[in-house]
């Protein structure tokens, strides 16, 4: 299983080498930050010297190789507008979206899977239906809408949660109530449709002829069966979240990676792009890893190739 | 005759629903069984005979299925006045099923010792400590070696028999009074088969249990029948002890089916080959194909020897069979001469060419006089086709054949040949039945004027009654075409009255070779005797 890890870990560093070319150099092709930095009447010669500070003025594979020697001795840069290294600023904006990510993601697999697999029970009776129809709103209404929305009903209209910002149990429930309706909407189809098909193959007739109850058919026998695929998805899903839920993450003023990186990007604070991008990357690539090993923890087939 | 059947079933009637009118499956079907007794339940696929078992434990699909009428008494309480709750009880601890594909049947991620325990903690019998000691128990009484450290493993780390008997094992775990056995060996390789049969026969002494077994093999039947029920088309056509109806056949089904036993001296006419043998068509040489296994992380590449120095001939007019169980190389054999797989040693002439040799367009030529016919046909033929296309796609092919306007006459010609009606050049392969669409695919093999014909496992996904239809017809256009065959089967008794010739193979290597008769007569090698030993014996004659 270690081999499995280091040879995991090994292809992923290949993909976020080739992400941080890419990303270093559509950041510079966004134009001149001396542009926005400086005020708008300062010389030219100001905004030479500013460059040449920041070594803007180079060749741009020169400033390349300058960064990942500085990667090398784990140094990431200055953010430009803070003053402080970029890793620092991008670190502490990373746990506010993870646990954010972490909380809804659980949240609409638990969910997804007990409505699902009652739904899959007895397709086309009044629970599935019931289940289709809200899981499909959910999966389809837009994010932003629906946070306006209740901020406005929630917040303005009954007063009974903050607007926005951080701070006791009562800030989290509108920011996850919002991230957690997509995910769950289409988990709920997931898990439903995998376990229909799981519930329909013949070790489930002999689980039949066994006498075991349809409970612990679908809890046991279906769910393991039927819990692969919707990891997949689930994954997926909580890949897009940790990536920073900018929409939801501007409209609830949440300190996150998300709004951290727009706001970095319109403000051409490169250090800090780069720095969220490669703190996304591996985080991303870390819970993919993880799939791969619930994988194998769930499915004795897989196993084998992973050892 | 049965003063008091453990288990009568009355009248039973299933419908299946569909968009058009629903579909009979069990019409109006009645049998019993006594404690101890072996029902069989014989008929082809479609007979309706797998959907009356699964009525009895209740685990049909409703819907689709509609139980339209019918009555099962099973202890004496009728089954259909039970509640839920009362009527779970009774699978597992008082009527036990086990089935066709024990892969299939037993849940690819718990362990099988986790799917035994199971038994005992959802009757409530006994768990953990106790439940794992009853099942390591179990799986040594059905025979599986080191039970102890077998039990946390996992069913695809077992063969297609221990499967079987892991199966059985979760079967007979409360000890039932009635086990139903839906077509329990049809997966398996015949030696395996008869190990299976004798343990359930063993087992249904031991425990004095009544036993239904569901299945489509005759000699299966004989072997293990007290009573048979023969059921068509969702009815029962004959009922009786099974020494009457398999020697005294009332019904002209069961007539039909008793007639094609191949192991029945009477039966048939001698398919063999008449005609004088001609000049020798093809010769192979020390045929040797090894696999490169994939090698793990720091072991040393391995290989694994399907087919080592395998030689034969094959004379004009001759038939060939080749028999071998799963896993014994004949189909790799078969594949090589046609060069869909590429042999890693030998030789292999044709009329004196190396076909091993060949540049793709003698190859080219070479295909149009070796034909293949395969084990599936709904696989090997193109769903999207009508039947006119498929048979007419080696003309495409092969431009010099036939010129274009005659190809509409010639594939009329060739569905007649094979015994099908000329007008169903229009209709697709799912129109057809098993039976009918493997004549098709020995009419397109006949499309490009073969000389020689390879037929992997050509009837062994047909019904019995159909397989010998099928072989009767390869018999006859033998004679009437002066084909070759070279006919690879597992089935031993098939190839009786049809090759001249037969070769048995074991693990990628010829054990004997001999013509037909001294090969059944006196086999010479050890595995020939076990494999002929293997074919069930009616349970009358032992």
């Amino acid at each position: 299983m270690l081999g499995f890890i280091v040879r995991r870990a090994m292809q992923s560093a290949v993909a976020i080498i080739g992400l941080l070319v890419l990303v270093f150099v559509l950041t510079r092709l966004t134009g001149d930050p001396a542009a926005l930095f400086l005020p708008l009447d300062s010389s030219l010669e100001a905004r030479q010297e500013f460059n040449r500070l920041n070594g803007f003025d180079r060749p741009i594979y020169l400033q390349f190789l300058t960064y990942l020697g500085d990667l090398a001795r784990f140094e990431f840069g200055m953010s430009l507008r803070q003053n402080r290294p970029a890793m620092e600023v991008a670190l502490q904006a990373f746990p506010h979206t993870l646990q954010l990510a972490v909380i809804a993601i659980s949240l609409a697999t638990f969910f997804a899977v007990v409505v699902g697999s009652i739904a899959a029970a007895r397709p086309g009776g009044l629970f599935d239906r019931v289940a289709s129809l809200v899981s499909l709103a959910g999966a389809s209404a837009p994010d932003f809408w629906v946070a306006i929305v209740g901020v406005m009903i929630f917040a303005v209209g009954l007063d009974l949660l903050p607007t926005s910002g951080t701070g006791g149990p009562l800030y989290w429930i509108m920011p996850i109530g919002v991230l957690v309706l997509r995910p769950f909407g289409l988990l709920v189809q997931v898990v439903r449709g995998t376990m229909i098909g799981v519930l329909s193959t013949p070790y489930v007739k002999t689980a039949r002829a066994k006498g075991v109850s349809p409970t612990v058919i679908i809890f046991k026998h279906g769910l393991r069966n039927a819990v692969l695929p919707v990891i997949t998805v689930a994954g997926d899903l909580a890949a897009s979240l940790v990536n920073g839920a900018v929409v939801v993450e501007t409209i609830f003023g949440w300190p996150g990676i998300g709004k951290l990186m727009i706001d970095a990007i319109i403000q051409r604070d490169f250090a800090v792009v780069q720095s969220t991008i490669l703190v996304t990357a591996c985080a991303i690539f870390i819970l993919n890893i993880a799939i791969d090993l619930a994988y194998a923890l769930l499915d004795p087939r897989i196993r084998r190739q992973t050892t | 005759m049965n003063p008091s059947p453990i288990l009568s079933v009355e009248g039973l009637t299933v419908d299946f629903l569909s968009d058009a009118a629903p579909l009979r499956a069990v019409d109006n079907v009645s049998f019993a069984v006594a404690p101890g007794e072996t029902l069989c339940i014989l008929g082809e696929s479609g007979s309706g005979k797998s959907v009356s078992s699964s009525t009895i434990l209740d685990i049909l699909d409703c819907p689709p299925a509609e139980i339209v009428a019918g009555r099962i008494v099973f202890e004496g309480r009728d089954m259909g006045t039970l509640g839920p709750a009362e009527r779970r009880d009774i699978n597992g601890r008082r009527i036990a099923m086990i089935f066709q594909d024990p892969l299939a049947h037993l849940n690819p991620v718990y362990t099988v010792g986790w799917q035994i325990c199971e038994v005992f903690e959802t009757h409530g019998v006994c768990r953990g400590e106790e439940a794992r000691r009853r099942a390591v128990e179990l799986l040594g009484h059905v025979g599986i070696a080191e039970p102890a450290s077998r039990m946390d493993q996992y069913p695809h780390e077992f063969s297609g028999g221990q499967r079987q008997r892991i199966m059985i094992a979760m079967a007979i775990a409360l000890k039932p009074s009635l086990l139903i056995a839906d077509e329990p060996t049809t997966a398996l390789d015949v030696s395996v088969q008869a190990q299976i049969l004798d343990l359930l026969r063993d087992l249904q002494r031991e425990f004095g249990m009544a036993l239904i077994l569901i299945t489509h093999d005759l000699e299966v039947a004989a072997s293990m029948a007290d009573r048979i029920v023969v059921m068509k088309a969702g009815k029962i056509v004959e009922q009786g002890p099974a020494r009457e109806v398999f020697t005294a056949p009332q019904h002209d089904y069961t007539r039909k089916l008793m007639s094609a036993l191949p192991a029945e001296p009477a039966a048939g006419a001698d398919r063999r080959s008449k005609s004088e043998r001609g000049e020798t068509l093809l010769v192979v040489k020390g045929l040797t194909k090894t696999y490169e296994l994939p090698k793990s992380m720091f072991g040393k590449a391995r290989s694994l020897l399907a087919v080592e120095d395998v030689s034969f001939s094959v004379s004009q007019g001759e038939t060939l069979g080749i028999v071998g169980e799963s896993g014994s190389g004949k189909s790799t054999v078969a594949r090589m001469l046609l060069r869909l797989n590429e042999p890693t040693a030998g030789q292999a002439f044709y009329r004196g060419q190396d076909i091993f040799a060949l540049d793709p367009s003698e190859m080219l030529a070479l295909r149009r006089k070796v034909q293949m016919v395969f084990q599936d046909p709904y696989g090997s033929m193109n769903p999207r086709m009508d039947v006119f296309t498929i048979i007419s796609e080696p003309w495409l092919i092969h431009k010099d054949i036939l010129p274009k306007a005659q190809w509409r006459a010639r594939v009329a010609e060739l569905l007649e040949l094979v015994g099908l009606q000329p007008d169903c050049m229009g209709r697709h392969i799912h129109q057809f039945s098993g039976g009918q669409r493997q004549r098709i695919a020995i009419a397109r093999a006949l499309a490009s004027d073969p000389e020689l014909l390879v037929c992997d496992e050509a009837v062994s996904a047909l019904d019995v009654s159909i397989q010998a239809q099928v072989i009767d017809l390869l018999a006859d256009l033998r004679n009437r075409l002066g084909l070759s065959y070279i006919f690879i089967t597992h089935d031993l008794p098939i190839v009786r009255h049809f090759a001249d010739r037969i070769i048995v193979m074991r693990n990628g290597r010829i054990v004997e070779s001999a013509p037909t008769e001294s090969l059944f007569g006196s086999p010479k090698a050890e595995y020939t005797r076990m494999l002929l030993a293997a074919v069930p014996q009616p349970k009358w004659s032992r």
